[in-house]
């Protein structure tokens, strides 16, 4: 079985499965979020009965961390509506905007969209805060309403995004029925040259493949590469896998997961037992195909698709209006460590925009020095707008007065991981996908430019 | 369930993703709020590109569409796992969504959520009908046909998720299959279900 079916196998309770089977599987955690959990709430309590309680309070994970920093009434509400469900249902895990927990939240607009205005408890963007909250196991199941779940692949878990209904579901269940994806194996060869990003490696995939090269299918990775990724590196390859449609990406277990998971796990005092699974002699792939690592070179994804692949150097001509690093893909510590090795002793020369996924990380950024400075400093001198109030941010668009949010119609390029029409924001605006490092140049030169001509 | 739905169609082209479906500003709307899954219906495929699509699918100031059928390319549904996307067409009056292929979650999100039948076509149509020709989708004989040419589409049978959709959804399918107690609830976009 490929590492996919091991995992579902096991969740299901059976000695075997194959790609195709429709098989009941236990929920190790199911995830939501202010954008779909009022709705999943909404349909647990039509479904299962105002008084219904859920099937674990400690295996529910709620995270608000999509229209946080906003004036938006509703979306204010929103949030309010996850605090009170996680008051009467007395759930374990929920990272809050705001530490009372008999308050509600509202967004000072007064105060500013830039300096900090989350409590104690708010984690950021979903998908980097589970496993920082030590919420990531490998060999586990792992349910999200939202489409980047998969991100958590990089663990060595089957992990990925459903509806709201599917989720009412899970909630009131613990189970939910999936069909077996088949698998894609990719081996990831060799070492990327410097310059050249996790982010590459994904970009160039997605454009070998298209946007619906995956669809139903897992995406396996295995190779000498792996190794050198880090597990940011890992989360960066795996959140994309919907990006080319699939169901799920996963990577196998090696020890910087296990000292990524067990650290994360013991700080935060949530579980910390798990199984991996390792791959089998025998796997059926419906696909393989070879990614020579020190081949690739810095890799944009055009608008308006994440498939349209062409090399940074091919885009000179593409002058930018724009440049944000950002998201759960691309707004970890890894990526803007990169992007400030290139900003450092330089200006931008358009505006451009910082948001950190989570508060761990403007920590970290505020915390590590470089010559005396910290990190964050040096984003700041170089003319990057950086804000202290993680979370998605302008990657989807949001409220009209969303940190970031491309308002007009500009050409943006970015570290996020979507360009569909009006993905930003405005409808007619354009989004060029990169890593930090072609974002970065490019934000200096004005212009989509190879970051190998600027480090 | 009717298997025969009738009306004009509207047409797009391939990779129309939940964005354009459903633009994230308007996920503020909870959809089991009635008046807010009213709403969501009244933004249903306003994120399409204007000059692409001059005729909206829901004109300025209705909640309702005129086009219980849509017409489109390959993968549609992609991006977001956000059922608001199907809910909004459902909502607003979607019935069948004809596409060369599906995005999984949007596909998936059809079903549980019951809003509308996703049909796989055999070959494309979107380049062969315009927005606004009138049509018959026959879930039974798994044809669409264009009522003024007489032409004729296959359909790729919709197989085990159908009873599901009939049922309007998850919920009320596995309650008519005895998987879990209680009582199966009207469809959410039937008339006379409606709160506006
Ligand atoms: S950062 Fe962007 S892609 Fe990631 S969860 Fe938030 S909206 Fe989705």
């Amino acid at each position: 079985m490929t590492l996919t079916e091991k995992i579902l196998a096991r969740a299901a309770g059976k000695a075997h499965v194959q790609a195709g089977d429709n098989v009941w599987v236990d929920a190790d955690i199911l995830m939501t979020h202010d954008v779909c959990g009022p709705g999943t709430i909404g349909v647990f309590k039509r479904e299962f009965g105002q008084n219904a309680k859920v099937w674990n309070k400690d295996r529910v994970v709620i995270i608000p961390d999509h229209y946080i920093f906003t004036c938006d009434p509703k979306s204010n509400r929103n949030v309010d509506i996850l605090r009170e469900f996680v008051r009467e249902q007395g759930i374990t895990y929920f990272y809050d905007v705001i530490d009372d927990p008999a308050g509600s939240w509202r967004f000072d607009p007064a105060a500013g969209p830039v300096k900090r205005q989350h409590g104690s408890h708010y984690a950021g963007v979903c998908h980097v805060a589970l496993p920082q909250k030590g919420h990531t196991r490998p060999g586990e199941v792992l349910f999200g309403t939202d489409s980047h779940t998969c991100m958590a692949g990089a663990f060595n878990e089957f992990a990925t995004g459903i509806g709201n209904t599917d989720a009412g579901f899970v909630l009131g269940t613990g189970k939910l029925l999936l069909k077996v994806p088949a698998t894609m194996h990719f081996r990831l060869e060799g070492k990327l040259q410097p310059g050249v990003m996790a982010k590459d490696i994904i970009l160039h995939l997605i454009g070998e493949i298209g946007f619906d090269g995956a669809t139903y299918r897992a995406l396996q990775f295995s190779g000498s590469g792996i190794p050198h990724l880090s597990m940011d590196d890992r989360m960066t390859i795996a959140n994309m896998a919907i990006e080319a449609g699939a169901k799920n990406g996963i990577f196998p277990f090696d020890g910087r997961t296990a000292e990524y998971v067990d650290s994360r796990t013991r700080l935060n005092g949530t579980k910390t037992t798990y199984d991996p699974v390792e791959p089998d002699p025998d796997q059926n792939f419906v696909f393989e195909h070879v990614i020579e690592l020190d081949k690739l070179e810095p890799t944009v994804a055009c608008h308006p698709d994440p498939a349209r692949r062409r090399l940074a150097k091919e885009l000179g001509h593409v002058k930018l209006d724009r440049a944000y690093i950002g998201s759960c893909t691309g707004g970890k510590t890894s990526d803007f460590v990169e992007f400030a090795r290139i900003l450092r002793g330089k200006r931008v020369a358009i505006d451009t925009f910082g948001v950190p996924a989570t508060p761990e990380i403007v920590h970290e950024l505020k915390s590590t020095r470089w010559g005396g400075k910290p990190v964050w400093e040096i984003l700041v001198d170089a003319g990057v707008h950086l804000t202290e109030n993680p979370g998605c941010a302008a990657c989807l668009g949001g409220p009209l007065d969303t940190f970031g949010r491309v308002n007009s119609p500009l050409k943006c390029i970015s570290t996020t991981n979507r360009n569909f029409p009006g993905r930003m924001g405005h409808k007619e605006s354009q989004v060029f996908l990169a890593s930090p490092a072609t974002v970065a140049a490019s934000a200096v030169a004005g212009r989509i430019v190879d970051p190998r001509e600027y480090s | 369930m009717q298997a025969v739905i009738q009306g004009p169609v509207y047409v797009v082209g391939d990779n129309i993703d939940t964005d354009q479906i459903i633009p994230a500003e308007y996920l503020n709307l909870v959809p089991t709020i009635p008046e807010e899954y009213e709403k969501l219906g009244a933004y249903a495929l306003c994120g399409l590109p204007q000059d692409l699509y001059p005729v909206r699918y829901v004109q300025e100031g209705k909640l309702d569409s005129v086009y219980p059928i849509v017409i489109a390319g390959k993968n549609f549904g992609c991006g977001s796992s956000r059922e608001h996307a199907p809910i909004a067409l459902g909502s607003a009056g979607c019935k069948v969504v004809v596409a060369e292929s599906f995005a999984r979650i949007f596909f998936r999100n059809s079903v549980a959520t019951g809003e509308l039948y996703p049909c796989e076509s055999e070959n494309r149509i979107c380049d062969k009908v315009k927005t606004g020709e009138v049509a018959v989708v026959d879930l039974d004989a798994c044809t669409l046909t264009v009522s003024n040419s007489g032409k004729v589409f296959r359909l790729k049978p919709l197989g085990d998720v159908r009873p599901v959709v009939d049922a309007g959804g998850l919920f009320n399918y596995a309650r008519l299959a005895g998987m879990i107690s209680g009582e199966a609830r009207p469809k959410a976009n039937q008339p006379g279900n409606r709160t506006a």
